[in-house]
């Protein structure tokens, strides 16, 4: 069905040329017309579909793979680093401006993220140091400018305001304003327009030539179909794009209209937007993203994550007690709460390679559990969470009742203490066991 | 400006750029050929009506096409199969009435909101909104502006309030105000988030036993810009408030509004109507053969 991700998609193609020993021209083509589809399903444009697709056959039937002992692997590394190459070979950064105050314009469609975007960027800038200025340029949509206001008072980010003034003469007036309180960085929240709007296009135009911007970024819905295509055409042939920002990345779209942007642009996607919160903007790593699309999974974002949020010192103090075994209930907690800092659980095991969505179908995280896992834990006495064996049925019954659960959750959450303990025991155990035969890694199933 | 007209003018970028593709092919080719196919096949794609329809459409086509003996005829064949595709019920509306509007984030549920209750103020009919978008930063403050300009009555409460809370106030006040329809802005939430979708299945709950006298309708509103995933919003949504039509926005622009053909062919939910700008009169009532003609003219 047109309903499968692209990811579950390609890994069922390559199952099937997996199971062979040697591709045949026609088994590349068989893959490639799979491939196609699941292409122009995932919303890539079907001109760059094409373009994709020729490649990839003419990469694959050939010499490079039928000498190969695993051609399958082959086909997919080309699919992967056409992929890769079409959304830029490596990561882009923000280029800021070494002498004065850097600007950033942001453009767009009518509701494509611009706002919400200004204020996830200024949080990412101000996080690395920077002193971001938001300035609330668009004076059309009503309560666009008490939305920025609400935003910046949220994360504690100067928003310059002129009411419903000449958009061109706030972003004037608001270089002045940065200038005079220290900001060094301006990000412009424009109005989203139609790209065919002449008059609105014109008055972009303006506001760069006024602002002598150093980035315009292009906000773009990661859910848009075929026309995602003339709409950045268009913006660029207006507009000297620098960079593209893709929204709404952490719906099941699959994205395909950051593939066509690209293409058509020339633009690196410089930034993901990845959540409601206002912490959820990334960094695009095409490889990644790649990577993704394929089904690898993504190990360098979790990994990333997970050092960037990871408490070293508590890892390491844990490490100890998963080494005597002293694991215990309060160890569990700060275990919860540092995979809560690495973002919503399914947002973590998306990133997982081997589990596909496919495989998770049916599985339900709730954050919510782990609130109330938490809950329990902290009803529990201190000497409770130390040596849990002492909790017996009035101080289940207790437990419950402070933490606003039922006795089968404080239940549940004991047995699954108990197992978490057996596992470690065993993991402890492989370490020695290892020398013997080679383990294999649970997850690295591909 | 008639109804036909004003629907031509929105659809004018759609119908300019498919119909001159559309004959574009019919001038060049002198016969239907596989390749005529083909092109056609890429057309359909690259106005977003989906792999799956498209190939549909092209199966009916070809079993057709002995039959066929132009383009002209071909044309008219093509036309028809798509129309084929929209359930025939219209719009049904019995008073008192509420309505969910929901959709994604961004897709413009408040704008159209503000035209709806333009257009049903304009008919005559009292309209009461609920701001139950609690989330969105200054979204309340957005429908107030609407609320103004058409002129008719909101109830809202502060940002991060419970929408269902905002919803059972609205409602009671539409009781007591007698209103004829209350229209209850959402919050854009993604389809695939399982808390927000929980939490729009309580309002469509609270709907049902707060005010069972009155009939509860929910719209999904679709950009019309969207590629395939619409198919999968509209799968989820459906699940989850059971909507009865889509708002089909912002086709003012050069997106070709496919999906609506797509979702018509694989879900068979109706449009209900279209937005064509940002005035507030730019809400249209979708009717399939405009909808068409207005591509293929």
């Amino acid at each position: 069905m047109a309903f499968e991700s692209l990811t579950n998609k390609l890994g069922d193609i390559f199952k099937k040329l997996r199971g062979k020993g040697k591709l045949s021209e026609a088994d590349v083509k068989q893959a490639m017309r799979e491939v196609r589809l699941a292409l122009l399903e995932a919303d890539v444009n079907f001109k760059v579909v094409k373009d994709l697709v020729f490649r990839i056959t003419e990469r694959s039937v050939g010499q490079e793979v039928m000498d190969s002992l695993t051609p399958a692997q082959q086909v997919i590394k080309i699919v992967n680093e056409e992929l890769t190459s079409l959304m830029g070979s490596k990561e882009s950064r923000i280029n800021f401006s070494s002498k004065d105050i850097t600007t950033i314009i942001l453009v767009g469609l009518q509701g494509s993220g611009k706002t919400t975007t200004a204020g996830k960027l200024g949080r990412l800038l101000s996080k690395g140091g920077k002193r971001p200025l938001l300035v609330a340029a668009d004076i059309y949509r009503p309560a666009a400018i008490t939305q920025l206001q609400v935003v910046g008072e949220k994360l504690g980010l100067p928003v310059f305001t002129m009411g419903q003034q000449d958009p061109v003469n706030i972003s004037r007036a608001s270089l002045e304003y940065a200038r005079k309180h220290n900001c060094d960085v301006v990000i412009i929240d424009t109005a989203g327009r139609l790209h065919i709007d002449d008059e609105l296009m014109n008055e972009l135009s303006e506001i760069n030539k006024t602002v002598n911007s150093n980035e315009i970024m292009l906000v773009v819905d990661s859910m848009t179909g075929q026309d995602a295509v003339n709409v950045a055409a268009e913006f660029n042939k207006r507009l000297p794009l620098t960079g593209l920002i893709l929204t709404k990345l952490d719906g099941d779209s699959r994205g395909g209209a950051a593939l066509s942007v690209k293409a058509v642009t020339g633009c690196p996607i410089k930034y993901v937007g990845m959540g409601e919160k206002l912490d959820d903007l990334e960094i695009f790593y095409p490889e990644r993203m790649a990577s993704r699309i394929l089904g690898m999974g993504d190990v360098l974002t979790l990994i990333e994550k997970a050092t960037a949020d990871f408490d070293m010192k508590k890892a390491k103090e844990l490490e100890q007690k998963l080494k005597t075994q002293a694991f215990d209930l309060n160890d569990f907690l700060d275990q919860l709460s540092q995979v809560k800092k690495m973002g919503s659980f399914d947002q973590v095991l998306n990133m997982i390679p081997g589990l596909s969505p496919q495989k998770l179908k049916g599985v339900e995280f709730d954050d919510k559990e782990l609130d109330r896992v938490e809950a329990i834990i902290n009803s529990m006495t201190f000497e409770e969470r130390k040596s849990p064996s002492v909790i017996n049925g009035s101080r289940r019954k207790r437990i419950a009742n402070g933490s606003g659960t039922a006795i089968q959750d404080v239940n549940r959450l004991l047995k699954q203490y108990d197992q978490t303990k057996k596992m470690i025991k065993q993991f402890t155990g492989v370490e020695k066991s290892r020398k013997k035969g080679r383990q294999k890694f649970p997850f690295f199933g591909f | 400006m008639g109804f036909f007209n004003k629907l031509k003018q929105g659809l004018s970028k759609t119908r300019d750029s498919f119909s001159e593709k559309f004959d574009n092919i019919l001038k060049f080719t002198k016969k239907i050929d596989e390749e005529t196919f083909d092109e056609l096949e890429e057309l359909l794609i690259s106005a977003d009506v989906g792999v799956c329809t498209t190939q549909e459409l092209m199966e009916r086509l070809r079993e057709n096409s002995k039959k066929i003996n132009n383009l002209e005829e071909l044309k008219t064949v093509l036309k028809d199969e798509i129309i084929n595709f929209f359930p025939k019920e219209s719009i049904s509306l019995t008073f008192p009435a509420v309505i969910l509007v929901v959709g994604v984030n961004g897709v413009g549920k408040t704008t159209s909101i503000g035209k709806l209750a333009n257009r049903y103020k304009a008919e005559g009919k009292k309209v009461i909104l609920a701001a139950a978008d609690t989330f969105r930063a200054a979204a309340v403050d957005q429908l107030e502006i609407w609320g103004n300009r058409v002129g008719v009555d909101i109830i809202k409460h502060k940002e991060g309030a419970d929408p269902a809370s905002v919803l059972f106030d609205a409602l009671k006040a539409g009781k007591a105000r007698k209103a004829d329809i209350i229209i209850c802005d959402t919050a854009g939430r993604l389809h695939t988030k399982k808390n927000l979708m929980a939490e729009l299945k309580k309002l469509y709950r609270v709907c049902h036993k707060e005010y069972p006298e009155a009939n509860v309708t929910s719209l999904m509103v679709l950009d019309a810009t969207t590629g395939q995933n619409a198919l999968s919003q509209a799968r989820m949504f459906k699940e989850a408030v059971d909507f009865s039509g889509i708002i089909l926005t912002k086709l003012d622009g050069t997106a070709k509004g496919g999906i609506a053909i797509a979702i018509a062919s694989e879900l068979k939910i109706p449009v209900w109507y279209i937005g064509i700008g940002e005035g507030i009169n730019d809400l249209q009532e979708f009717s399939p053969q405009d909808f068409v003609d207005a591509i293929f003219i």
